[in-house]
């Protein structure tokens, strides 16, 4: 079995049951924030997998629930936010509902997470090298020297110039894009094989953007380390993820391969993301073409959350919810799609 | 760095010349020095010849310049009640406060720290809710209250500690301290208490709060998410983090301490310079309310001092800004 799977097959990795089981596997997630007016539920019936050293774009409006399922596959969950239902796999463990000590081996070690603005990811009172080594050691079974010459590498290896200097320099002293590469490397520091990356680069400058980018491309494409990439930016989508994810009101509206996705949507809501890809060379890619706004979690419609927004809503839309069904070779929740009446499976 | 210092001590120098003013302002404004020293049946003359040779008929700024020139070599004159050297007296005195404030101040900046640090991480736990519900007592009663409460239960009720005084004291060299008899620390208890017990809140609120601040950061977020153990997150990166802005209050509450050891040491009677200050109050003895004046001021400034140069210390963004900052 290849490492990597092409594009065009990603959507199958996990279809064959002599397989081994995929990387991560996210099974009917739901996450419930009780409140007093009522439980919020922010993710509901969320699934899929991510194969080794494969690239997943997630793709949402904010507040679509990107963040909360990244904070629950690593397990930093923030109370009273909780799984309320589903599983999360590990190589076909379940680490949902793992003891803090035995996350922690995890966390870091098995999976590391990037988060969005690298000017507050760095404690500004200790050096990076000190961050570094700190992290190295939390995992591995080596000495200091030989954590700070993992450190330099690291440091190198993320493309910090002078490294023997910079390794004893404080956050403040490094520039935007310099900071996001010294969180790659502490997200590297065990060498894990899956990174979580939410919006790595939406704090950043529009010049350092595409090469923090590159940067975590090509070193996930070394290591074999699987990702998942929260962006909106779609032009970062299509270059770089194996498979895309859009997630819309705490449910997934479509996943597939990248070129499908991107280039056939077949998810009205991801049509109207896909609309909103900038010309070549534009600098906008957000995500503004669809008309009206997202749902507050305690007010998601009825059926198809996307339906009061949707230009080709039709009545079985507002009266049922739609499971991911097969729509050519990506899988979308819409009616359009409605699975054949002939339940004969097929190879 | 060298430039920041000397900031720091040209503004501290300028602040303690205002007190010095205010301070030679109580001598030449309230009350007449001569009428103070002289008895009544001086005559005129005899008066006159005193004032002349005290120099209070010299102009204004030169009686300051020679205030300031006296004060810096720790001269405020005789005082009028006791009759002898003011710098004897309050060096007398301030063993007493110092060991109080000292006492005090540690406990309730150890105290402080742990307990908000403990509410913090178990915010929702039974003794935190405890503590902190506690706590609001330490923060509305008053000082004078406290002092008297504890009294009546442990000296009056109970009898276990003493009401009043300092106990036995040892002299060590020109130090009297009461920390080497067992009657002398019995004695600093209920003070030290009473003067602690609300900057021990006040610290612990304040811990508290920035610690909880301080969990929210992205960066204990991250640091979470690189796997690091609760106790690393919480008393490496949490902790150093939080204590940053409290070494600036509590330098203050240190201050605060000895500047409110007044109304402790008057409930105690607690023989420091707080108490001397009052009495030197009520006999409107101007050289002891003078020298008390700088003496708290200069207290205020060289803890502030230190406090600016403990940030220096801890906080790598106060730095001189070393070559290689940006990109
Ligand atoms: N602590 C919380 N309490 C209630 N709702 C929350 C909380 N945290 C997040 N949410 C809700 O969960 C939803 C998903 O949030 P998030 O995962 O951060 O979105 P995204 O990352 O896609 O922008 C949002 O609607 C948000 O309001
Ligand atoms: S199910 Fe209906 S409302 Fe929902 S996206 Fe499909 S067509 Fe639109
Ligand atoms: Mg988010």
């Amino acid at each position: 079995m290849s490492q990597r799977p092409l594009a065009a097959t990603g959507a199958h990795v996990h279809s064959s049951p002599a397989a081994e089981p995929p990387l991560l596997s996210v099974r009917k997630l739901r996450i419930e924030f009780p409140g007093r007016r009522g439980t919020l539920v922010a993710i509901d019936d969320v699934s899929f997998d991510v194969a080794r050293g494969e690239i997943l774009g997630m793709v949402g409006e904010s507040g679509a629930g990107k963040s909360l399922t990244g904070a629950a596959i690593i397990g930093l969950l923030e109370p009273p936010g909780r799984i309320a239902g589903g599983e999360i796999l590990l190589h076909g463990e379940p680490i949902h509902s793992l003891p803090p000590a035995a996350m922690r081996e995890i966390r870091g070690r098995r999976i590391a997470m990037i988060f969005q603005d690298p000017l507050t990811s760095l404690n500004p009172l200790f050096t990076i090298g000190q961050q570094l080594t700190e992290t190295i050691l939390a995992h591995l079974d080596i000495g200091l020297q030989a954590a700070r010459r993992r450190a330099l590498d690291l440091l190198t290896e993320v493309g910090i110039p002078a490294p023997e200097q910079r390794i004893d320099h404080y956050p403040h002293q490094f520039s935007g894009g310099m900071r996001q590469r010294v969180v790659i490397a502490l997200a590297l520091c065990a060498a894990p094989e899956l990174i979580i990356a939410d919006e790595p680069t939406t704090a950043l400058d529009v010049s350092v953007q595409a090469q923090i980018i590159a940067l975590l491309r090509r070193l996930c494409r070394e290591h074999r380390t699987a990702v998942i990439l929260v962006t909106h930016d779609m032009g970062v989508i299509a270059e770089t993820a194996d498979r895309v994810a859009v997630m819309y009101a705490g449910r997934l509206a479509e996943i597939g391969p990248v070129r499908e996705v991107v280039q056939h949507p077949r998810h009205p809501y991801t049509r109207g993301l896909m609309g909103s890809i900038p010309v070549l060379g534009a600098d906008v890619h957000r995500l503004v073409q669809i008309d009206g706004a997202m749902p507050r979690l305690n007010a998601i419609p009825t059926g198809c959350a996307f339906h009061p927004r949707c230009k080709d809503a039709f009545e079985r839309c507002r009266l049922e919810r739609p499971d991911l069904m097969a729509a050519g070779p990506t899988r979308a929740a819409c009616w359009l799609y409605p699975p054949s009446p002939n339940p004969e499976p097929t190879p | 760095m060298i430039a920041f210092i000397l900031r720091r001590l040209l503004q501290s120098t300028l602040v303690m010349l205002a007190v010095a003013l205010v301070s030679f302002g109580l001598f030449r404004y309230i009350g007449d020095p001569i009428h103070n020293m002289v008895g009544q049946e001086a005559t005129l003359a005899e008066r006159e010849a005193l004032r002349e040779r005290l120099g209070l008929n010299d102009a204004v700024p030169v009686q300051f310049a020679r205030f300031v020139g006296n004060a810096l070599r720790g001269e405020f004159g005789i005082s009028y009640r006791m009759q002898r050297p003011v710098a004897d007296v309050i060096a007398e005195r301030l063993p007493a406060t110092l060991e109080l404030a000292l006492i005090s101040g540690t406990a309730a900046l150890v105290l402080g720290i742990a307990l908000g640090v403990y509410t913090a991480l178990r915010r929702e736990g039974w003794l935190s809710h405890l503590i902190m519900s506690a706590s609001l007592i330490g923060v509305s009663l008053p000082t004078f209250l406290i002092g008297i409460l504890l009294i009546y239960v442990f000296a009056v009720e109970l009898k276990m500690l003493p009401a009043f005084g300092r106990g036995e004291v040892v002299q060590l060299g020109g130090w009297s301290t009461g920390l080497l008899t067992a009657s002398g620390v019995k004695s600093l208890i209920l003070p030290s208490i009473t003067l602690g017990l609300y900057q021990l809140t006040l610290i612990m609120r304040l811990v508290r709060a920035e610690m909880l601040e301080v969990l929210r950061t992205d960066y204990i977020k991250f640091a979470r998410a690189r796997g690091l153990s609760d106790r690393a997150v919480h008393f490496r990166h949490a902790l150093k983090n939080t204590l940053l802005p409290v070494i600036t209050i509590a330098g203050l509450q240190i201050g605060s301490i000895i500047a409110f050891a007044i109304i402790t040491e008057t409930v105690f009677q607690w023989p420091g310079v707080g108490l001397l200050f009052i009495t030197a109050i009520q006999f409107v003895d101007i050289p002891v309310m003078a020298a008390y004046l700088v003496l708290i001021a200069l207290i205020f400034v060289v803890i502030n001092l230190i406090v600016d140069l403990l940030y220096f210390a801890v906080d790598p963004r106060l730095r001189a800004q070393r070559p290689g900052r940006g990109h």
